[in-house]
């Protein structure tokens, strides 16, 4: 009887001695859950979740204190990612998701004040002051920070053009007999209703 | 030889004799042609030409930017009317910038175009190279890759086979098989440039045996003592055998590896259409600027062959082969297995068009109904890959792209025989698309993802740098304003200053007495 809580008591203080010793050892620096997280989300930087920027963001998804769905520029492909990632159940996002758009500069109106360039989080607007100011198109998020500080009100979103190189093929439409019996039957009331 | 199989295919009806009973007929020049700046795969070449400017045939009107790229020849002379969007054939039905030209009927060639290399033996594989990349050669069997690009293998790999692919097995179309009965010593031509850039060792020319007039004048061409270099092959007509990797599997019985290419197995794949223009831009300095077309299907009165200029809109080649037939309703460029369907007959013809299939809605039935999958296989059986098609289906369905790319979605050429067999009509190869289309398009997001993020961090970066200048900025100012020095070392200080001041002015003043008077830098003054 002694000796076997001897054994075990023996085993559980080797066995603690070594997790104690590799958890100092192999020690890792920073988050990586929230790295992980981060390299989800789509890093508009826009600030939309309330946290500034997507880092903080997901450093706050990490430690629990945010939710996983307020994250309109990534949209439902996002929450599902984040959800899967988790191990928790995906929700509907909170705000609708916003058409792709990136921001332009009236150049005609334009001040050259720097309160856009001091704005933008990733530094996609170019200009100096009493310059005129121009967006780099290519880089910008679309996060509308901008848009909130100009004084003269000369910035503007424009959708994304979608050409000929943008275009996908869509999913096809599954075989009725796939819908659920209740989909059906809501649709075909809708149907009748219409009519 | 002896030939192997490759997976699957399947036996289709040719449908090959409709368009092969009438000569070759050369198109005149249309009073308005389309010419789209992407014609190829690749970013989509720039204009070098402005709206009112007259161009000559042959001078390069478009220039390719990237290494992927094609450059842009004016078919016939003319003036340029207009640079932008018009509807071209994809299968989007969108519009891209065209550069539309109205031609001046004197088709005139410009004189300061690619000169004739007769003595292309001369040339090194470099030269060469860049001639194709001159003359805007891409792929002429439907994919459009700059050929210049495949004819530059990556360092280390050495080609020692010229596959040069007249299989032509997709059902209706005919334009190899014209061009190959038609221009036989031209195609031989490119052939021999071709061997001698690549410095390969053998030449494997694969045409399937419904094809025996081709054949024929192709070995009719061929001199005696050129038929160990190139050996002309006659293998058997099975859909997709023309597909790049079918058809290596069939002439050397190796697989090309997954995510690989041919190169890797020393081998490059050429359609005879390629070849010709090679030929052509080589020998002769023309750059490519024409294409043969085939116009066939029921839906059309006469079918044939058409030579026709890169922009000549599709309804004039559908006028040349007799016009439409009374109940027409779908007009197809590429064949039945692998073509789109075209929404309007203005689109342009480009360097990728091969062939154009009008047909009539009894020829093509509705399947039936579009049932659920039951797992019945048959596309396995089918698939010219060796892929699992019913599992890409259901991981396409649900959305699952990381156990899609498992099973080897990128593998898949978009055949069509799982399409065709399944007896649940299920349109697979749209799946397909969907999901690579997706991925595609996921994977730019993230690339563009991490950009921002980079910038992002790099501007917090620079922030909290400038932050932290200022805080030691100011620091050291109040520092400086807290603690004056004390009252001894600041008369210390003015007592040196003085001092140095002092021994400044004598040691100018003794240096004044010493210079000579008769100084020659002095005297002049």
């Amino acid at each position: 009887m002694l000796s076997a809580i001897l054994v075990i008591a023996g085993l559980a203080l080797t066995f603690g001695l070594i997790l104690g010793y590799s958890a100092q050892r192999f020690r890792v620096e920073g988050d990586p859950i929230a790295d992980q997280i981060d390299a989800l989300l789509p890093q508009t930087q826009c600030g939309q979740c309330g946290y500034p920027g997507c880092r903080p963001y997901s450093e706050a998804i990490a430690a629990g204190e945010a939710d996983i769905n307020l994250c309109p520029p990534g949209g439902e492909a996002t929450v599902l990612a984040l959800a899967d990632l988790l191990g928790r159940d995906p929700k509907p996002l909170e705000t609708e998701v916003r058409e792709k758009a990136v921001a332009v500069i009236d150049e005609n109106t334009c001040i050259g004040c720097t309160l856009c360039i001091q704005a933008c989080p990733v530094d996609a607007i170019l200009g100096a002051a009493k310059q005129m100011h121009t967006v780099i198109e290519s880089e910008c998020t679309g996060c509308e920070l901008c848009l909130e500080p100009c004084p003269v009100d000369c910035i503007e979103m424009v959708p994304v053009h979608e050409g000929i190189a943008e275009w996908r093929w869509t999913q096809p439409a599954p075989s009725p007999i796939e819908t659920p019996l209740h989909a059906r039957k809501q649709a075909a009331m809708q149907g009748r209703k219409s009519a | 030889m002896h030939l192997h199989r490759f997976h699957g295919g399947l036996e289709l009806p040719g449908h090959k004799a409709e368009s092969t009973g009438r000569p070759l007929l050369p198109l005149g020049i249309p009073h308005l042609l389309h010419v789209p700046l992407a014609q190829h795969i690749g970013a989509p070449a720039v204009p070098l030409c402005a709206p009112g400017e007259r161009v000559l045939k042959g001078q390069r009107i478009a220039q390719a930017e990237d290494y992927i790229g094609a450059h842009v020849h004016a078919p016939t002379s003319g003036r340029v009317v207009e640079i932008a969007e018009h509807p071209i054939p994809h299968p989007s039905g969108l519009s891209a910038p065209c550069i539309v030209l109205e031609s001046d009927g004197h088709d005139q060639w410009t004189d300061q175009g690619l000169e004739p290399w007769t003595d292309w033996r001369q040339r090194g594989a470099r030269e060469l190279r860049e001639r194709v990349r001159d003359a805007g050669i891409v792929g002429m069997g439907g994919a459009a890759f700059p050929t210049a690009v495949k004819l530059n293998p990556r360092p280390g790999k050495r080609i020692h086979t010229l596959v040069v692919n007249g299989a032509e097995c997709e059902p209706y179309i005919t334009c190899d098989d014209t061009l190959m009965r038609q221009y036989p010593e031209a195609v031989l031509e490119g052939v021999r440039i071709v061997a001698h850039l690549l410095n390969a060792e053998r030449v494997l020319f694969a045409v399937e045996d419904n094809k025996p007039a081709a054949f024929q004048a192709l070995a009719a061409a061929l001199p005696e003592d050129e038929r160990e270099f190139i050996q002309l092959v006659s293998i058997p007509s099975v859909y997709p055998t023309g597909g790049e990797r079918q058809l290596i599997r069939v002439l050397t019985g190796l697989e090309v590896p997954s995510s690989g290419l041919p190169a890797d197995l020393g081998i490059v794949c050429q359609n005879p259409g390629t070849l010709k223009a090679v030929r052509d831009a080589v020998v002769r300095g023309r750059p490519l600027i024409s294409r043969i077309v085939t116009v066939t299907g029921p839906g059309v009165q006469e079918p044939r062959n058409v030579e026709a200029l890169i922009g000549t809109p599709f309804a004039d080649l559908v006028a040349a082969a007799g016009g439409y037939a009374p109940d027409v309703n779908r007009l197809v460029m590429g064949g039945p297995m692998m073509g789109f369907a075209i929404a309007d007959d203005a689109v342009p013809v480009i360097k990728g068009t091969n062939c154009l299939l009008a047909s009539r809605p009894q020829d093509t039935p509705s399947p039936g109904p579009l049932m659920p999958c039951i797992r019945c296989g048959e596309c396995t059986r089918v698939c010219p890959a060796n892929l699992l098609p019913q599992q890409l289906y259901w991981f396409a369905k649900a959305g699952n792209f990381d156990a899609i790319q498992d099973y080897g979605l990128f593998d898949c050429i978009e055949c069509g025989c799982c399409a065709v067999v399944c007896p649940s009509n299920i349109p697979l190869v749209q799946y397909y698309r969907f999901a690579k289309n997706e991925i595609w398009a996921r994977e730019k997001e993230r690339q563009k993802a991490d950009l921002a993020r980079e910038r992002f961090e790099y501007r917090r970066l620079r922030q909290e740098q400038e932050e932290a200048e200022k805080a030691a900025r100011l620091a050291r100012k109040k520092a400086a304003l807290a603690k004056p020095a004390p009252e001894g070392e600041k008369k210390a200080a003015i007592e040196a200053a003085l001092e140095r001041a002092r021994a400044k002015k004598e040691a100018a003043q003794a240096e004044a007495t010493e210079t000579p008077v008769d100084s020659p830098d002095r005297s002049d003054l």
